[in-house]
């Protein structure tokens, strides 16, 4: 399974892509170097390794080749800090001469080099969730096919008031900056459509038991959590355990109920909704093709950080197909990224706004147990939502950014 | 030192190396590599002025190094210049370095390295709550690094020139501490406090004056860690980076010029240039770290002069005597 820096594809190249197409093969010049910024140690390791996974069945099923360009893939550890990923993005700019950047994973690393690759004129496709990187500070090297932190959310909020008709909500994240963008994004939806926030809660990122949280939790109609990396495990485990679970239904954000996750859950999920931007059991013919390929090569079900990548390598094949020679031109790769239009990637059509991020569907899931494994069964699908969500853009970007009492918390009690 | 001996020689030729990296390094990358060595050295050698020659470990100076980061690029977001808030940056590690040494030397041992200890974790805490101020775990961003004598730092060997006077700086101050009577008294009061103490000197005013000079070159490279990344966030302030810099002293050997030097190179290698080949590097880092406590206790620079000179011995005479058997510690 590990994939080896800079063995670059080459064993695929060297086989599958030289008997399948030594014409092309010919015809190419110097490869497109796609540098991947990922994790691979630290606590953050688990959705990085997915992220490699995600971007190496892409070119796989590529052949390594996109838009006929051979691809040369070159992964680099940031290990989940910001100096790191800095350290990383200047490895790969400039000793490798990437054309684009894929990653990096955290919303800090994100932030702290989003100024180089603007400066390095470098095109960057992140899944890291900072609101900011395609809104106020958006910058034009910078695209994001996965979602903003409240991007699903706001589907959230507005699904649990209308659909669901809770009336009372206690939110609970993590004590950072993704968990206050998250629970800000499903506040507003849920408050605008008539529903109360009473709680919010914050416990830590490392939290050892949630038990003190979860009991203060009090009378509410849904609890909406927006936990990441293996926290929801612990978090909804206790939640099960202490018998909330079949009072208060549980609500949840893309990472706190991602299909990755599923396999280290247990009945403790059965039940749970979360709005997701991607779901394993989409039926789109990409994303069947992409499932089976993951399960194929990892013997995993993908979540959120390998369908990522993979969108994110949908995106540069689109971007060379359309600028073919000039595709070594970063401005103008930045530039036609931005009007990368797609109909089939595994989380359905996806297109970009001028601020670089993604206009795509938004799935309601409901988890369940088919044939003795848990599944997100998609139940409702939302179409083409904006980060703005049904607010006006000029309004939503002159108000500050979602934070932990952004906007205030009227309601609670 | 006679400009015949090896030591000389050595020197001369480290000089010449660093003064030429540029040059014979050729890609920015790793010129920007040596700017980070560089400036984890500074960090180091500022913290082994405690650890190695006050005999204080503070596990602390994450703060005080994220002070002066969030000080400096706080006050250049508000719009202010670099001088000011370089100025400024300084003077606000100066003071907090002076409100943990008051607060951390009623203790030594142990108490001196929980309270640096929590009091590092207390900068860390405002960093990432007070969110209004810094920006929470979203951080701060520098747009610019400065111009300095017309030379503008964005590119990567003027940084790498900036970096290498601050550190030459750092390294001569250093030399000239341990050298004076100052550099003295300090070792005086890490081997013998009490007999400091009977001789008429004032410990705590000593252990005092090492932890402001400490935080003077923490804040130092403080500045030059903001400026090289244009960024920061509360993560640099955490108990980690504190944690990994005392290894930096120790594996390179406390209470040498040397040492931390090494150690700050050995660490920033392996995590950037080894972590690009070997996905475990962390462990690479953890067997050196482990090879170094078991086969050269004092640290690298300390056990390798030792090796050094017994093999030299051993070279030049046929009997050994008995004072240079690898057992005995360079000290």
């Amino acid at each position: 399974m590990t994939i080896e820096r800079r063995t670059v594809l080459k064993g695929m190249l060297g086989t599958t892509a030289l008997i399948a197409a030594p014409a092309v093969l010919r015809a190419q010049g110097a490869p497109f170097k796609i540098g991947l910024l990922t994790v691979k140690t630290g606590p953050l390791a688990q959705g990085g390794i997915q992220m490699e996974q995600g971007i190496a069945a892409f070119l796989k099923e590529k052949n390594g080749t996109l838009g006929g360009r051979k691809i040369e893939l070159i992964v680099a550890d940031t290990g989940g800090n910001p100096a790191g990923a800095k350290t990383k993005a200047q490895e790969v700019v400039e000793r490798d001469n990437v054309n684009v950047i894929l990653g990096p994973l955290a919303a800090f690393e994100l932030l702290a080099i989003t100024d180089y690759v603007r400066e390095k004129q470098t095109p960057l496709i992140s899944l890291a969730a900072a609101e900011d990187v395609t809104q106020r500070k958006a910058n034009p090297f910078v695209i994001r096919p996965s979602a903003t932190s409240a991007q699903t959310c706001h589907v959230m909020g507005d699904y649990a008031a209308k659909d669901m008709k809770y009336k009372r909500a206690a939110t609970i994240s993590e004590d950072f900056a993704f968990g206050y963008e998250q629970m800000a994004g499903f506040q507003r939806a849920f408050e605008d459509n008539g529903g109360k926030v009473v709680k919010k809660l914050w416990p830590p990122l490392v939290t050892p038991d949630y038990t003190p949280y979860i009991a203060q939790i009090g009378n509410v109609d849904c609890v909406f959590n927006g936990f990441a990396g293996s926290n929801p495990v612990k978090f909804m485990r206790a939640y099960a355990d202490l018998g909330v679970k079949s009072k208060v239904p549980l609500l949840a954000g893309w990472t706190a109920m991602d299909d990755a996750l599923l396999r280290s859950l247990g009945d403790e999920a059965v039940g749970v909704l979360s709005a997701a931007w991607y779901s394993a059991d989409f039926e789109s013919p990409s994303n069947k093709r992409f499932v089976a390929a993951m399960q194929k090569d990892y013997n995993v079900l993908p979540g959120g950080y390998s369908a990522g990548m993979y969108v994110a390598g949908q995106c540069v094949e689109a971007a060379i197909a359309k600028l073919g020679s000039k595709a070594d031109d970063r401005k103008a790769l930045a530039d036609e990224l931005h009007n990368v239009s797609l109909i089939d990637t595994p989380r359905g059509p996806v297109k970009f706004d001028k601020y670089g991020n993604v206009i795509g569907d938004v799935f309601i899931r409901k988890c369940e147990r088919k044939d003795g494994k848990l599944v997100n069964t998609v139940i409702k699908r939302y179409p083409n939502v904006s980060q703005f969500w049904t607010y006006d853009e000029t309004a939503f970007l002159a108000a500050p950014v979602y934070a932990r009492d952004v906007p205030p918390a009227k309601n609670l009690e | 030192m006679s400009l015949r001996s090896p030591r000389f020689a050595a020197l001369a030729i480290s000089i010449l190396l660093l003064l030429t990296l540029p040059a014979w390094v050729g890609n920015p990358y790793y010129i920007n590599i040596a700017s980070q060595i560089l400036f984890w050295a500074v960090v180091a050698l500022a913290l082994n002025v405690l650890v190695g020659y006050a005999g204080l470990v503070s596990l602390g100076h994450a703060g005080l190094f994220g002070m002066a980061g969030y000080t400096a690029g706080l006050l250049l977001q508000a719009g202010h210049g670099h001088l000011v808030a370089d100025i400024a940056a300084i003077v606000a590690t100066l003071l907090t370095s002076a409100i943990f040494a008051i607060l951390s030397l009623r203790s030594t041992g142990i108490g001196f390295l929980m309270i640096t200890l929590a009091l590092g974790q207390i900068l860390w805490g405002i960093a990432y709550r007070w969110a209004s101020l810094t920006n929470g775990d979203n951080g701060v961003n520098i747009t610019t690094r400065p111009e300095f004598l017309g030379i503008n730092l964005a590119n990567a060997s003027a940084f790498y020139y900036a970096t290498l006077v601050v550190f030459g700086l750092a390294v001569i101050s250093m030399a000239v501490f341990v050298r004076s009577p100052f550099g003295a008294s300090v070792r005086g009061t890490r081997d013998q406090a009490r007999r400091m103490n009977a001789l008429g000197y004032n410990v705590w005013l000593i252990r005092f004056m090492a932890f402001l000079i400490s935080g003077f070159w923490t804040g130092v490279a403080g500045l030059l860690f903001v400026y090289y990344n244009q960024f920061i966030s509360p993560q640099v302030m955490a108990l980690q980076t504190s944690a990994e810099v005392l290894l930096m002293v120790i594996s390179g050997g406390t209470g040498t010029l040397l040492g931390p030097v090494v150690g700050a190179a050995i660490v920033v290698i392996m995590k950037n240039v080894v972590s690009a080949y070997i996905e475990r590097w962390n462990l690479v880092l953890g067997v050196i770290f482990v090879a170094i406590i078991s086969f050269m206790p004092e640290g690298l620079v300390p056990g390798t002069a030792r090796l050094w000179r017994y093999g030299w011995h051993r070279l030049t005479s046929r009997k050994p005597s008995a004072g240079d058997k690898p057992g005995d510690r360079a000290q």
